[in-house]
């Protein structure tokens, strides 16, 4: 499923937002954790955003191996 | 008494409210010292039950209301001791920790959860003993005991059955995923989601409110509303304990403690 980039760009904002972090500091194929320095808890935050955001569910085994703010973008766009 | 500070949970008494805050860094893990402290607590329960009408338990602490038991602490302990020494110290450690939540299930006092963040294992656990649980939007409930090996232990499926349709505690419980607090009020778990940070107040704001109901009706309403299933908790007892002394159990726990990450066992 082709990722809609409007998904992905509310991504980065989302996580620039909360983790204030400069938006241009954030590519889509870096990984996010290094990029973020965020460990699982904060992560497990920043998915709770973002099924608040997109009002989805994404389980988090889903996410298992997920690094990357476009694959991350990818399963939620297949929940929407 | 009125009021304790103790290090890991302090109580006091407000307005008819005993407000029950848990402290202990870095996310209210639930050990030695907070067994303590809690069975104090509930020794001290007794007494509230002519001064007050409600109960809140909250975190004061920003990670979350409870990331459960402390695994590191069980690790260590089972560890030190004799295989058979370590299976009875397990047991003796669920057979306190069941004692101090099944009063909080009875108590005459309507109890209300006001939770945020990680609310893990025991710590759902302990939200589950409440009457009402009030969460905010950021709050996430998990049993991720499975991906250790284990089931929960501090009573959680004997109270997930008693509140839930049984294909929700299939999918809490089997898949150890994660949910949020939207959908568990959806499914009739959570009473109110609210706004970041607001679950202390709207919590007090919903104590204020059942304090104006005459004190016997609600007791003998609570009591013919919320059966505590004695039987099939201490089964769960067994069967914990029957599984604590699998190979798997001891690995899962030593990658656990082992690990540097803040929750180890979810991606």
């Amino acid at each position: 499923m082709a990722i809609h980039k409007q998904t992905l760009d509310e991504v980065l904002d989302l996580a620039s937002a909360h983790f204030k972090v400069p938006r241009e500091k954030l590519t889509p194929d870096e990984d996010f954790f290094k990029t973020l320095g965020i460990d699982s808890l904060q992560a497990l935050d920043l998915l709770t955003r973002l099924e608040n955001h997109f009002r989805i569910e994404l389980p988090d085994y889903e996410l298992q191996g997920v690094s990357d703010f476009r694959t991350l973008a990818d399963r939620i766009q297949a929940r929407l | 008494m009125k009021s304790f500070d103790g290090q890991s949970l302090s109580w006091d008494l407000k307005d008819g409210v005993v407000e029950l805050a848990l402290h202990r860094q870095p996310c209210n893990e639930i050990g030695s010292l907070s067994l303590d402290e809690l069975e104090k607590f509930v020794h001290d329960l007794d007494d509230f039950q002519d001064k007050a009408h409600a109960l809140i338990v909250y975190s004061e602490l920003k990670a979350g209301f409870c990331a459960g038991a402390d695994l590191r602490e069980l690790y260590r302990r089972c560890q030190d001791l004799e295989r058979q020494e370590a299976a009875q110290s397990v047991r003796d450690y669920l057979e306190r920790i069941h004692r101090v939540l099944n009063t909080i299930d009875a108590s005459p006092l309507t109890t209300i959860a006001a939770v945020h963040g990680v609310t893990f294992g025991g710590g759902f656990e302990l939200a589950l003993v409440c009457d009402l649980i009030v969460a905010d939007k950021m709050a996430r409930f998990c049993f991720p005991e499975l991906r250790l090996g284990l089931i929960p232990g501090f009573g959680g499926i004997p109270r997930l059955k008693r509140d839930l349709g049984n294909a929700v505690v299939r999918d809490l419980l089997l898949t150890g995923r994660s949910f949020n607090a939207t959908r568990l009020q959806q499914v009739g778990l959570v009473s109110q989601v609210v706004g970041e940070g607001e679950s202390l107040r709207v919590a007090r704001a919903t104590a204020a409110q059942l304090g104006k109901f005459d004190r016997r009706t609600v007791i003998a309403a609570k009591k013919f509303i919320k059966p505590i299933p004695y039987e099939e908790l201490q089964r769960e007892i067994d069967l914990f304990c029957e599984l604590f002394s699998q190979p798997a159990v001891e690995a899962g726990l030593r990658k656990f403690v082992e690990s540097e990450d803040a929750l180890p066992y979810l991606p």
